[in-house]
């Protein structure tokens, strides 16, 4: 239970929470309140095995890259401000978003920036780019035994050479883009939030 | 100074004489004399007042409460196969090799993001959140001062709670463990007349109604006439320890479990000598076949008394139903479901073990306001032709989900300290593959 969770959480933090996020109070609240009850070290902080506890997370094929997107490089440990500014990442794109100043930074739910999620949960040593040992790497999380190697080996090179535009037989960001400029990524990448 | 301790000793006197005259011999026949009734009502419309206060001044001060009652996420109840083919849709369908595009990771992304904010299983381990205060400190989630009269009366609950209910319950309990060993005891060393086995279910019926008394329970039996019956098996959802005492108010039962040392050895040996309980090594709970040997033997003997077990396993928190064992469903004997639904404004008889050990929880009983539950008896239900165990195992389970208002759930209730088995995402990864190359069907048809 939350108990006295909500209390531990000052006002300033959930404003500027809101302003970097995006989310209403209730909602911080409430998550703030997943948060404690995911935390069962009650440090503050969630590590991997606080993720994995979550039985339909652990057997989501991609689980693990899930949770490795909550911990930003090297680290193994993550506060509330970094699980928020993750999911804010799911947030549907509101309307009145849409027509904001343009000068203003990229909110963390847009578009760009939820295919640029998507793009690093694939690349895997983050250095930019998708080569075809990463993609095989996550086919084969997703697909487990079921397929051998050389169909699982073809599918990977088809998708490059399709998605390859300059190349050096791996895909960049804006590559990554391009493919996917006909999938509705403002729905698909996004859970919705009630209150 | 001697006259003081005399006045203490009459105090006792009366105090005892009145324990005795309002509340043992009450249980021990089994009539009620309306105090517990009386208090409940008072306690029903005390609750009631502080609900509506605290609704009037959240609405003054336009406070917004989160509702926490419902859910945080409204979730596309897709399977994996419309939300992949949705997915899909933007492009065209490649004719050889495999159907993959770099969007499927969407559905699991989301499925996951989904999850980490609200999943089905991990809040079954936790005591369910209350829709009102009901004036324990112990469910209150934002602490806000409402009202000075509120906290008078929340400070005067205190009092009466701490001070008056729980000694008074405390005694009682060990009034009625103590009797209960004694009675066994007594009534163990009868020679096996049919007095014997009369004898001993008063014993044991009274002990439990004194043991009630102890937690201030109020119990609303429903179906009386689907009661089990000897040789059979009686099954019920798993809240706490209590639901022993809860259904043993109502009729005797088999118990089967661990035999343990020290004060819980003393109770389960005075209990064996009565009347035929199973207990169990702990070396020889891991012998499946020795088990059922032991539980068919019991069920076919036709003397002796039903068996109560809990299938699933461990506590869960009263809002759901979690997957049963199959064990006791492959012995072949009659199952009498029973459904419990504790009701939380009272007080939590959820028995969190990670969080409170038996001495915390029981302490923690004693100082709620009462337990008050509703049991419901079903219909016996007996495996039919062709039905497996498993699934005979999860139409009981549907059954008793749906008298009690639980959510029907199939997660094992062992992932509160276990991890959940890899077998369930190889699954999740069969049920891929099969959306990119088809499934074993299309393959072989399609090859030359």
């Amino acid at each position: 239970m939350g108990s006295r969770a909500s209390s531990l959480l000052r006002e300033e933090e959930i404003e500027e929470i809101k302003k970097e996020t995006g989310f209403s109070h209730s909602q911080i609240t409430r998550l703030y309140s997943r948060f404690t009850s995911l935390d069962k070290g009650e440090n503050g902080t969630l590590g991997r095995e606080d993720f994995q506890r979550i039985p339909e997370l652990a057997i989501n094929p991609l689980g693990d890259r899930i949770i490795n997107a909550f911990f930003p490089e090297g680290e193994d440990q993550v506060n509330f401000r970094g699980f928020m500014r993750t999911l804010a990442h799911f947030r549907p794109i509101e309307d009145n978003e849409k027509n904001k100043d343009p000068t203003a930074s990229e909110p963390l739910n847009s578009r760009i920036n939820k295919l640029l999620f998507a793009f690093q949960l694939y690349d895997l040593d983050r250095d930019d780019k998708i080569s075809r040992d990463e993609l095989l790497q996550v086919l084969r999380m997703m697909v487990g035994v079921n397929i051998s190697d050389e169909q699982l080996g073809s599918i990977a090179d088809r998708t490059i050479q399709e998605a390859d535009q300059n190349g050096d037989n791996s895909i960049s960001f804006n590559e990554f883009i391009k493919v996917l400029e006909k999938v509705d990524v403002e729905q698909k990448m996004s859970i919705r939030f009630l209150h | 100074m001697e006259d003081f301790w005399a006045m203490v000793l009459a105090g006792l006197k009366v105090w005892v004489c009145l324990i005795v005259a309002l509340l043992m011999v009450p249980a021990m026949f089994g009539f009620s004399l309306g105090i517990s009734e009386t208090y409940m009502k008072i306690l029903v419309k005390i609750l009631e007042w502080a609900t509506l206060r605290i609704q009037t001044v959240n609405k003054a001060q336009q406070i917004l409460k989160s509702s926490s009652f419902n859910s945080l996420v409204q979730r596309d109840d897709g399977s994996m196969e419309e939300e992949l083919r949705g997915l899909r849709r933007s492009r065209p369908k490649p004719p050889v090799g495999g159907d993959f595009t770099l969007s499927d990771c969407f559905y699991f992304y989301r499925r996951g993001i989904e999850d980490i904010v609200e999943d089905e299983v991990t809040q079954r381990f936790s005591s369910e959140e209350l829709v009102s205060w009901n004036l324990l400190t112990r469910t209150n989630i934002d602490f806000q001062y409402i009202s000075l009269k509120l906290t008078m009366v929340w400070g005067l609950g205190v009092f009466i709670r701490y001070c008056i209910l729980t000694p008074l319950r405390i005694m009682l309990a060990s009034i009625g463990l103590t009797w209960l060993v004694i009675g066994t005891t007594a009534v163990g060393f009868l020679p096996n007349w049919r007095l014997k086995s009369w004898l001993s279910e008063w014993v044991h019926v009274m002990c439990y109604r004194i043991c009630a008394r102890g937690l201030s329970c109020t119990i609303h039996y429903h179906n009386k006439e689907n009661r089990p019956r000897k040789g059979g098996i009686c099954v019920a959802n798993h809240t706490s320890p209590i639901d022993i005492v809860i259904l043993c108010n109502d009729g005797c039962y088999a118990m089967v479990g661990q035999s343990h040392g020290g004060l819980m050895g003393v109770l389960q040996r005075a209990m064996a000598r009565s009347c035929p309980h199973i207990w169990f090594e702990r070396a020889d709970m891991k012998d499946r076949h020795l088990v059922a040997k032991r539980l068919r033997d019991h069920v076919n003997d036709k003397t002796k008394l039903p068996i109560l077990i809990f299938p699933e396993g461990t506590c869960i928190n009263n809002t759901s139903v979690m997957m049963f064992k199959k064990g006791c469903f492959e012995i072949g004997g009659t199952i009498y479901p029973v459904a419990i639904k504790y009701d939380p404004q009272f007080g939590d008889a959820f028995w969190n073990s990670a969080k409170y050990n038996m001495v915390s929880y029981l302490l923690r009983m004693m100082t709620s306001w009462a337990i008050v539950c509703n049991v419901w008896y079903l219909p016996a239900m007996h495996q039919q032709e062709g039905e497996d165990a498993v699934q005979f195992a999860n139409r009981v389970k549907s059954v008793i989900a749906h008298q009690g208002g639980l959510v029907d759930l199939s997660w094992d209730g062992g992932l509160k300290r276990a991890k959940v088995k890899d077998i369930y995402r190889e699954e999740q990864q069969k049920k891929y593959s099969s959306m990119v190359v088809g499934s074993e069907e299309d393959r072989s048809g399609n090859s030359d």
